[in-house]
């Protein structure tokens, strides 16, 4: 299993769990965890998803998240789980 | 793996908010088998080099985008060409910084350093040469980078060397100047340009790693509001780690991938002209409310002892020149406090006896003369050798009086002109020869 988080920040409206989770579905992307929290005020939706079976490379599926993000207006953010692994865990 | 809200939060906090990114990601290669007399054969040996350069440089991309971090450059240090030029004529100078710099921007690389020679104790025919067409290789390149090494604590400090090194610095644009350096003890495994270069006793090549983060540690302060030295100290510890496992995750990632050694992570703290990413910052986050107040040099000094503390425990390949930088350019607040009046040359000495730069990024009045600026550079540099530490300047001569600015832009900032002291030091400058090493050295053996 290879993880990445996905951090989506912005006003809270309908569709955008629906809007990331359809684009992840495409690719072929499982979401494993998912949790929303207020972040500094804000709507924050965090995801662990495996992408070991994506169709697309991480660099091309965080532009395609990241193009849904635009037109549900929200940031998304993708990073790969070793950056939080390396600097959260020994 | 699970993950609280928390840690992940703090992660993307750091990232997107608060500028923490990998300065630099270095190539450090051995060039030593350009070494030759015929010209020709040197420039087809750099084209073979193209193919790797190219290789890296598409590597360093790819690992930044499947991390999702930002790598602000991507840089080269070759071995000094010092050595090519112990059989190499001078006349080839200009003609092989710019191959050099080719090979850089062809294959996008932002800085290709080791125009550099070691003139401790003397000045060799290589040594002289490198000093002597350094204005006009700097003045006409773009990505190249140099450093002289004038001084060490094994061997002592070159006035004559500097001297030379001045003259060059006065003849250069700006821009170039900032491209060139003067150091005592200078590591030979730094990231940092234009210091950077291959030294002695490394493997072929390896790839070395910087880190930033000021803006990091300057809101974990803010956030905290620590209590005690002792909370301040921890808080900046813990978050030196985190940066420094970051580096070393990028760095071990471009290893693997290309195959070759992973060399260090340079723990050093680097600002940059972005407000929220400065050092001057950090310790007015502190509580000195301007940079250069008494005071400064202890919340320095602890700054710098907790990052070193920190990443040590997050790397074992330590390396570079490990601290925190103070460019006073590149750091918005240090550009303000200079401005201000807050920071002086004898601030940034004094700061210098706990950090590793030096006297960085300042400008200088070309009016104020040579001699003020040789005895700056003897300043550092006697401080660098008799506290064993690894020290230099890098001054920016420009036409403008104390109190002027010019932009460079970019990375490097806004330039102040510092005023240098109106007192006469010809007759001291004047000497030749160099200064014996101290007697540290015979704490060597």
């Amino acid at each position: 299993m290879e993880n990445a988080v996905i951090i989506v920040v912005g006003a809270d409206k309908p569709g955008i769990v629906a809007g990331i989770a359809s684009v992840l579905a495409q690719n072929n992307v499982n979401i494993i965890d998912i949790s929303q929290t207020v972040l500094r005020g804000v709507f924050a939706m965090i995801m662990i998803v495996d992408i070991s079976q994506s169709k697309q490379p991480l660099s091309r599926l965080r532009e395609e998240l990241q193009k849904k993000g635009k037109e549900l207006n929200v940031e998304v953010s993708v990073y790969h789980e070793e950056v939080f692994k390396y600097m959260e865990r020994i | 793996m699970k993950y609280s809200v928390d840690e992940i939060i703090e992660v993307h906090r750091m990232l997107s908010e608060e500028d923490l990114d990998i300065r630099s990601v270095t190539l450090s290669i051995n060039t030593n088998f350009l070494i030759s007399s015929n010209f020709e054969e040197i420039k087809e040996k750099i084209r073979g080099l193209y193919s790797f350069v190219s290789k890296f440089s598409k590597t360093v991309e790819k690992v930044s985008e499947k991390y999702g971090i930002r790598i602000v450059t991507k840089r080269i240090a070759i071995s000094p060409v010092q050595f090519i030029f112990e059989v190499l004529s001078p006349s080839y100078s200009l003609s092989l910084a710019k191959e050099l710099d080719k090979l850089a921007e062809e294959n996008g690389i932002d800085y290709i350093s080791g125009y550099s020679a070691f003139a401790d104790r003397g000045l060799s025919k290589s040594s002289e040469t490198v000093l002597k067409s350094l204005s006009e290789v700097l003045n006409s390149t773009e990505r190249l980078a140099g450093m002289i090494n004038a001084g060490s604590t094994m061997a002592g400090v070159n006035i004559d060397a500097v001297k030379l090194f001045v003259d060059e610095l006065f003849k250069m644009k700006p821009e170039a100047s900032s491209r060139a350096t003067i150091m005592a003890n200078v590591p030979p495994d730094s990231p940092f340009v234009p210091s950077a270069h291959h030294g002695l006793g490394m493997p072929d090549s390896m790839i070395n790693v910087a880190v930033s983060g000021p803006g990091v540690i300057e809101s974990v302060i803010k956030r905290n509001k620590p209590t005690t030295l002792q909370e301040l100290h921890d808080l900046i510890k813990r978050t030196a780690f985190k940066i420094t496992r970051l580096g070393e995750l990028v760095g071990k990632a471009v290893s693997k991938e290309l195959g070759i050694p992973f060399g260090i992570v340079d723990l050093s703290l680097a600002p940059s002209p972005k407000i929220g990413d400065s050092v001057a910052g950090i310790i007015e986050a502190m509580g000195i409310s301007k940079m250069g107040g008494h005071g400064s040099l202890m919340a320095l000094a602890l700054l710098i002892d907790a990052v070193k503390k920190g990443g040590a425990m997050a790397t074992s390949s330590v390396g570079g020149l490990s601290g925190a930088f103070i460019p006073v350019s590149e750091d918005s607040v240090m550009v303000e406090r200079a401005i201000d009046g807050s920071i002086d040359f004898f601030t940034l000495l004094a700061l210098s006896s706990v950090c590793n730069t030096g006297i960085d990024m300042v400008g200088v009045s070309k009016r104020q003369g040579k001699d003020k600026v040789i005895g700056l550079i003897l300043d550092v540099l006697a401080m660098g050798v008799i506290l064993n530490k690894t020290l230099g300047v890098r001054v920016i001569p420009l036409d403008a009086n104390p109190g002027e600015t010019v932009d460079l832009g970019g990375l490097l900032g806004k330039v102040v002109v510092m005023k240098l002291k109106d007192i006469d030091v010809n007759n001291f400058t004047s000497l030749s020869g160099y200064m014996p090493s101290g007697i540290k050295r015979l704490e060597f053996g």
